[in-house]
């Protein structure tokens, strides 16, 4: 479904892709792990064309996302960002419904603030949520306000950028456990960086390893643990000695 | 030598460059103000605080201003026995200059430094990456309703501004200078005409167009962190202002000049 390959970025002198390749099939889940500063998030804003890579192809169902219409491409996709990425000046309903209100998938205001309560209880949030404002929430309801409004449309795709980042690892089990039944509920393709190895077995079906600029390992999460791969195992087991310098 | 004259050389591609990033984003923020979709609620909030928020900076300064030309004219005109020609020179020196001047700059320093300010947080924390994956043109919800508000909006502050800065005038030479308040007021009116107003409300709407270009150019190109923001609200403030005190001696060149 979503077919990277070759794709290269580099800004200025840090060459931070250097060609990746990398497919993730209709209804998978694909975990992208690897280190800080490694180009996970530049991967997928590569893919929804946030970041232009320098070289290489993207394609999402066998067309080129550079030939699409963005506003019809785009709204195939929902994305959690790593910091929630909230509207400060919105309230919460208005965040979760924002696609609802206003483009090619606008409806009217009563029906989206229904829907936007509607994603905001599946995702464990009582409705007195929704007028109050991102700031007076504590960082794990705001995640659940990000991931609410990435999934508000009922996306295809939806990206997840280090969901569990900066919270406690009970929040941080909530969220994978929310992120897991909702892709599979939803039937949707997931793409998931994290470097949270918590994360990577409560998410994915498949794990891909980028390290200096290139996917040094893929395969299914089962072959994780087993595999002999020097980087995988180095990551996996948090190891200091290594193929992966430790101070980067 | 030559490294020096490689350093010149580089220093005047990098402004040139600086102009041309400046110009470009000027261009696509016209073109997207004329094709949909348009973000109404946007735009009316953009007027609230742009314009409604500014009058009482905008006010207090042309009332003091207009208070200060006054005593100023008339301790110059006393030198040639020209006190006479206050009322009129405060008219013109406020709608003409003053009043668009000062109350852009003022503009520049509230409006400017927050539209950078607030476009550059949203930066850092991925907010604008956030608009774009939900379909929604930065330019289009961010900047458009900003510019469009402030081109609008500073106009109509200017036009306060002067009838403050001449009542600031009025206050002071009728109770300060001795004035008769029916002559002062004769005098400012019959000698003002409609180009002085008139030039001086399209000053404001070019300073209040640069001053929300500046304020969201610089924000969308913040750097990374609360200091690139910080220098993201310092660089629009700068810019504004330059650009307004530049633009002004253009434009009354333009409007004025023989």
């Amino acid at each position: 479904m979503i077919e990277l390959s070759g794709v290269k970025k580099s800004f200025g002198s840090n060459h931070v892709l250097r060609g990746v390749d990398l497919n993730v099939r209709r209804g998978e889940s694909m975990v992208i792990i690897g280190g800080s500063g490694t180009g996970k998030s530049i991967t997928i804003k590569c893919v929804l064309g946030l970041i232009t890579p320098d070289a290489g192809k993207i394609t999402v169902d066998g067309q080129d996302i550079l030939n699409q219409p963005r506003d019809a491409f785009l709204a195939r996709f929902g994305m959690l960002f790593q910091g929630g990425a909230l509207f400060d000046s919105l309230p919460v309903w208005q965040n979760v419904a924002f696609r609802l209100l206003r483009g090619s998938l606008a409806r009217p205001k009563d029906e989206a603030r229904e829907i936007a309560i509607e994603k905001l209880r599946r995702v464990g949030l009582k409705p007195d949520v929704a007028d109050r404002l991102p700031a007076e929430l504590s960082g794990g309801m705001q995640k659940r306000v990000g991931l609410a409004r990435a999934i508000a449309a009922d996306p295809e795709i939806i990206f997840f950028d280090e969901p569990t980042t900066g919270l406690d690892p009970i929040m941080s089990g909530v969220i994978n456990d929310l992120i897991r039944e909702i892709v599979v509920e939803m039937g949707a393709t997931a793409m998931t960086i994290t470097h949270d190895m918590t994360s990577v077995r409560a998410i994915a079906d498949k794990v891909a390893m980028l390290h200096d600029g290139v996917i040094q390992w893929t395969g299914p999460i089962g072959e994780l643990d087993q595999t002999d791969d020097p980087y995988v195992r180095q990551f996996v087991g948090g190891l200091a000695e290594g193929p992966i310098e430790a101070v980067r | 030598m030559l490294r020096l004259l490689a350093g010149i050389g580089a220093g005047v591609l990098a402004a040139l460059a600086a102009v041309g990033r400046v110009v470009l984003f000027a261009l696509a923020t016209l073109r997207h103000m004329l094709t949909p979709p348009f973000y109404v609620k946007e735009y009316g909030q953009a007027v609230i605080n742009i314009g409604y928020f500014s009058l009482p900076v905008v006010g207090l300064t042309a009332l003091f201003t207009g208070g200060a030309l006054a005593l100023q004219i008339y301790s110059g005109g006393a030198r040639f026995n020209a006190e006479a020609v206050v009322p009129t020179i405060v008219a013109i020196g406020m709608v003409r200059e003053l009043g668009p001047v000062l109350g852009g700059l003022m503009v520049a320093a509230r409006v400017a430094s927050s539209i950078a300010a607030e476009i550059g947080t949203m930066k850092v924390t991925e907010q604008i990456d956030a608009l774009v994956t939900l379909s929604t043109h930065p330019m289009k919800y961010l900047t458009v309703p900003r510019v469009l508000a402030a081109t609008l909006c500073v106009p109509v502050l200017v036009g306060v501004g002067d009838i403050i800065g001449i009542m600031g005038g009025y206050l002071v030479g009728t109770s300060r200078l001795g004035f008769n308040s029916n002559a002062y007021l004769t005098n400012t009116f019959d000698f003002l005409e409609f180009w002085d107003v008139a030039s001086g409300l399209i000053k404001g709407a070019v300073f209040g167009f640069l001053v929300a270009l500046m304020g969201c150019y610089y924000g969308m190109n913040s750097g990374r962190g609360a200091q690139g923001v910080g220098r993201a609200t310092k660089a629009a403030v700068v810019a504004a202002s330059v650009l307004i005190l530049a633009s002004n001696y253009i434009l009354t060149e333009v409007f004025f000049s023989a």
